[in-house]
Parts: C-alpha cells; structure tokens; sequence
C-alpha cells in the first residue's frame, strides 16, 4: 500500500532528526534536524489521513508547519543572542553552571 | 481528497458558548491591551503595565469563578474537543493565580533591572493563555496548540537577561530540550492518529479499548508520554531543568517550575485519563519507572547542592516523582478517582508551596545578592518573618503536618495503595524513602537559618517590596489553610466528570 511508503520515509526522516539532534554540536544544525522530525510528522499526518479518508491529518500538519515557524523564529533569534556574548554557537560550550 | 474538502465545505458552523470561553477571552483581549498600552507609555511609566497586567489575570478569574458557581452540565464545545468541566475550572483557577503571583513577584525585579517590562508581561500573560487552553482541550491538535504556546514565551522569558551568559545558557539549553521534546510528541502523536483514525481524545479512548493494542499504538503512547515527561522534568528528561532554573531570572523560574510543570502534568493527566486509560499495559510500567526514578535521582542530586535554586530546582524535579505515582495506577481496581484527586490536590499545594518558596528566595537575595544557601546562614537574627515562612514552605515541601504539602503527600500515597498491587506497594515503599531524604536538605536550608551565624555578619535588616509581600502573603495562607482544612480543596477536587465519563 502507498501509505507504507510515506509511513518509512517518515520514519527513516525521524531518525535521521534524532541523530542530529543528538550528535551535532552546532544550534543551527540541532534546529535543522529538528525541523526534520517535524518534517516526518507532517508526512506521516498527511499519509494517514489518506489513508482514513478524513481531513483531520492535513488540518493537523498545517497547524504544526505554523507553529515550527513560530518556533524557528524564536530558536533563531536565541542563537544569534548567544553568538552576539560569546561569538560562538557551539553547544557544548555552553555549560557555565554545573552540579 | 477533492470530495472531502468540498463536503468538509459546507459544515455547519459551531454553536460557540461565549461564556464558557470568557476566561480565554478575557486574556486574548488583555494580551492586546498589555502591549498597546506599553507602546504608548512612556519609560518611567512602564511600571503601569505590571498593575494592568494584575487586573487582566484577575478580570479572567471572574468568569472562571461565574462558571464554576453557575455548575450545572459539563460544556462541551467544537464537538467534545474542547470541555469546561469541573477539572479545567480548578486548574484554570490554579494558573490563574499562580500568574498572578509571578506578576507580583518580577514587579520590582523588573523595575530595577530595567528590563523589558511591557514585553515581559506580554509573554508571561501569552503563557498563561496556554495553560488555560491546556486545561480544556479534549484533542490532539488543541493540546499541542496549547503546549506550544505555553511553551514558546516560557523560552524567551528563560533567557530574558539578554546579556547575562548563564540566562542565556538557561534559554538555549530549555529552548533545544523543548522543541526537541515536542517533535517527538508530535511523531508519536501522528502516529496515534494514524493507528486510531481520529484526533478526540474520546474516540482514541474507544479505539484503543476495542482491541489488543498493534505496534503502532504502542509506539505513539509511549513518545506521547515521553514527550510531556520533558515538560514536567521527569527523570531521565530533566536535565534541562537545573541549568535553566538556574540561569534564568527567579520570578521566571518559580513559574517554570510551578505552572510550566502543572502544565505538562495537566496534559499527562488528559491524556492517560481520557485518551488511552484502558492501555494500562504500556504507560502503567512507564509511568512507574519515570515515577521511582524521578523522586530517588531528584533527591539525591539536591542532597549535594550548595546553591538554593539549584537545590530547589532538583526538589522539584523530586515532587514531580511524587505527582507522576498515582497516574501509573489508573486503569487497577478502583484507583481512578483517588488518582486523579491526589494529582490535583498535590497541584494545588506544590503550586502554592513552591512559590512562596521562590518568593522568599527573592527577597533574601535583594540583600545578599547571592544563591548560595550559605547565604541564609542567621536569617532569623535579621528578617525573622521570612526565616518563618520559608521554614514554613519547606515543612510543607517535606511533608510535615499540619502544612499542605502532608496532604497532597497523603493523598498520592492513598491512591497508589488503592491499587492494592504488588507494584503499588512497591512504589509506595520508593516514595516513602524518598520523603525521608528530601527532609535532609530541607532540613538543612533551616539549619542555615536558625542556627548559623551570618556569613558576613552584616545584620542589617531586609526590606521586603510591598508586592514580593503580598505574594508571600498569598502563597503562605495557600499552603497553611490547604494544610488546616484539607476538606476545602478534596472537596473541590471530587472531579465525577472526569473519571464519570469513562465509567470509572
């Protein structure tokens, strides 16, 4: 079937996110993969309401396309705070507080 | 699809219940009237918008007490997706108020620092927009609408000292944590609309009970909890939570670690109660394991911390443990009812508790311009009614009775008992160890106070700003009252709604 399809992309796209996610140090980088993941809930929202024959899917994956802006936005303007007081975006840098 | 949306075209539009949604409302307009009125103020008048903001949380507190004194049915709004029930009147109230106190408590912070207030207020009144939305939705897609929108302007309000490194650190740190932990919500929760065709909570419910659970559905229950066990700092999901409370400004931290937290608890609670109770299987040994680990891990990293924030931070990483037992037990026996009392009640108290707390953290550092809990050292010989309340706040953290906090403890454990399982008694065992150590480092913070000299000898007194006293005032008859007459809030929190609607 041709959700099968979407559906392992999606998951091939989820996984991908996850790692880097976790391996990358760079912020941009962790928002890219990020945006991946939601990139792989979109498809699979979109394939399932395919799939069921109802709109509920879409309506949901046009809900988190404008919220990831939404959330994009704010991530960009905290990296750039973060470059503007230490002319770095590395993220294991960041660790002033212990404990 | 063309079909679809031609016969999605001509729905009937919704009976809106405008009273129902006053209290949203109510906020909406405020948020709009909070950010005109800072562009039109000018600098030395910014302090106006803390006042309007006070008014705006308490005008959106009239409706919430309207509704729940008129009673009567459950509203149900946009087909079940959205409820005022008894449930969401209480929390709503709860988030509410905790708003207001956190206005109260960054007045003065604010005005001195000569931050962005107008903004500050903006966002904060944002949030609270959210947890009240949190509290009401019945759907998927509100419930990810509301959590990000209380989550977004809590990750501003993190790094809101804009050139202070460590508020900084707090903001990315919380900000990477979050949307990471959101994605993988939302991929659990496509997943559980793939496996169950719809969005309502009710026909998830129905679709999980129908049959044996495939694989997808265990997939999707278990990134969904996974996902709001970051927003309430579960272990192993908590590492965000020590620097960012550390890093970011007190007010904002006390209303991360209080309303942020019952936030994600909120969700945790809709979900396991109303989407998918009769999949006990998967979340119940979840639950369990993210419960025994939260509270142990929670506590023995406090036990070693010589910061206040810090310590506080990792003690309510601990009290979240202590939140999350009972919802492990929801589908056994007859736990339902006492579950979801002992998660509200608990709410209620830590939420009180909590902030008083903070508050007088708040007030202790105006002078000593320090986080060190060595810094508390002789406070009675200076500031002898605040040594009083946060003595007060932490024997109510603790657990001792007569204080809030023994009765929301009492009712946690109440309710995992009456599971009457093998594994109830076993958390219930966990639980009561870990009130045991958390009574060291609570313990130890009075000590400081009561026995200690000043570090530095200087016995001058404390001035407490008029509103970080109201707060105090507010937050310690809170916990006292809930303390002295537990019938008030169990009463409150008898929710038949709730547990009625799934035959519990």
């Amino acid at each position: 079937m041709l959700a099968v399809n979407f559906l392992l992309l999606g998951a091939v796209l989820f996984c991908i996110g996850v790692f880097g996610v976790l391996a990358r140090r760079n912020a941009v980088m962790v928002l890219m993969s990020v945006e991946l993941i939601l990139n792989a809930v979109n498809l699979n929202l979109v394939a399932f309401a395919l799939m069921h024959g109802n709109v509920d899917g879409q309506v949901f994956a046009l809900y988190v396309i404008a919220v990831a802006a939404a959330e994009v936005g704010v991530g960009l303007a905290m990296v750039l705070l973060v470059y503007r007081n230490r002319r770095s975006i590395a993220l294991d840098e960041l660790s002033e507080m212990h404990g | 699809m063309i079909g679809l949306v031609a016969q999605v075209g001509d729905w009937p539009t919704p009976v809106v219940d405008w009273h129902a949604l006053a209290p949203e409302l109510v906020l909406i307009a405020g948020i709009n009237l909070v950010l005109a009125t800072d562009l039109l103020l000018e600098e030395g008048r910014k302090w106006a918008t803390a006042t309007l903001t006070g008014f705006v949380l308490l005008g959106a507190f009239v409706p919430v007490v309207t509704l729940a004194v008129i009673g009567g049915d459950v509203r149900a709004l946009f087909d079940g997706r959205y409820v005022i029930d008894d449930f969401a009147l209480i929390l709503k109230a709860l988030f509410l108020l905790t708003g207001y106190v956190v206005v109260l408590m960054s007045q003065t912070e604010l005005e001195e620092g000569g931050y962005y207030q107008g903004e500050f207020y903006v966002l904060l009144l944002c949030s609270v927009l959210g947890m009240v939305m949190m509290t009401s939705s019945r759907d998927l897609v509100s419930v990810f609408i509301a959590l990000e929108l209380l989550s977004i302007p809590a990750y501003m309000l993190a790094a809101w000292r804009k050139r202070d490194r460590k508020s900084n650190e707090a903001g990315v740190k919380f900000y990477l944590l979050g949307v990471f932990a959101s994605a993988v919500l939302l991929y659990g929760m496509s997943l559980l609309y793939g496996a169950t065709g719809s969005t309502r909570f009710d026909e998830i419910a129905a679709s999980l009970a129908s049959g044996d659970l495939i694989g997808l559905q265990i997939v999707g229950i278990t990134f969904v909890i996974a996902g709001f066990a970051f927003k309430v700092s579960a272990v192993p999901f908590h590492t965000w939570a020590p620097d960012t409370y550390e890093g970011a400004p007190t007010p904002v931290t006390a209303f991360l670690s209080v309303a942020s937290k019952a936030a994600g608890f909120v969700a945790l609670v809709l979900v396991i109660f109303t989407a998918f109770p009769t999949a006990d299987g998967v979340y119940g040994p979840l639950v369990w394991v993210l419960a025994a680990l939260t509270m142990t891990v929670g506590n023995v990293i406090a036990l070693r911390q010589t910061n206040i924030v810090r310590m506080l931070a990792y003690s309510s990483v601990s009290q979240g443990g202590f939140i999350l037992m009972p919802l492990a037990f929801v589908n056994s026996g007859d736990a339902a009812e006492p579950a979801l009392k002992a998660v509200v009640v608990y709410l209620l108290v830590y939420g009180f508790t909590n902030l008083g707390a903070f508050a007088v953290v708040i007030a202790v550092a105006r002078k000593t311009r320090s986080g060190a809990i060595t810094s508390f050292g002789g406070l009675i010989s200076y500031a002898p009614g605040l040594t009083v309340l946060m003595t007060l706040f932490l024997a109510s953290l603790a657990g001792i009775p007569p204080l809030g906090g023994w009765i929301a403890k009492f009712n946690a454990f109440k309710a995992v008992l009456d599971a009457g399982s093998g594994s109830g008694y076993a958390l219930a065992v966990v639980g009561a160890v870990n009130t045991a150590i958390a009574a060291a480092y609570y313990l130890r913070v009075m000590r400081e106070m009561w026995m200690n000299d000043p570090p530095d000898g200087d016995r001058a007194p404390i001035v407490t700003p008029a509103p970080v006293a109201t707060a105090l005032g507010i937050t310690a008859a809170g916990t006292v009252v809930l303390g002295i007459v537990p019938g008030l809030v169990l009463r409150f929190a008898d929710l038949q709604d709730l547990t009625g609607a799934l035959g519990g």
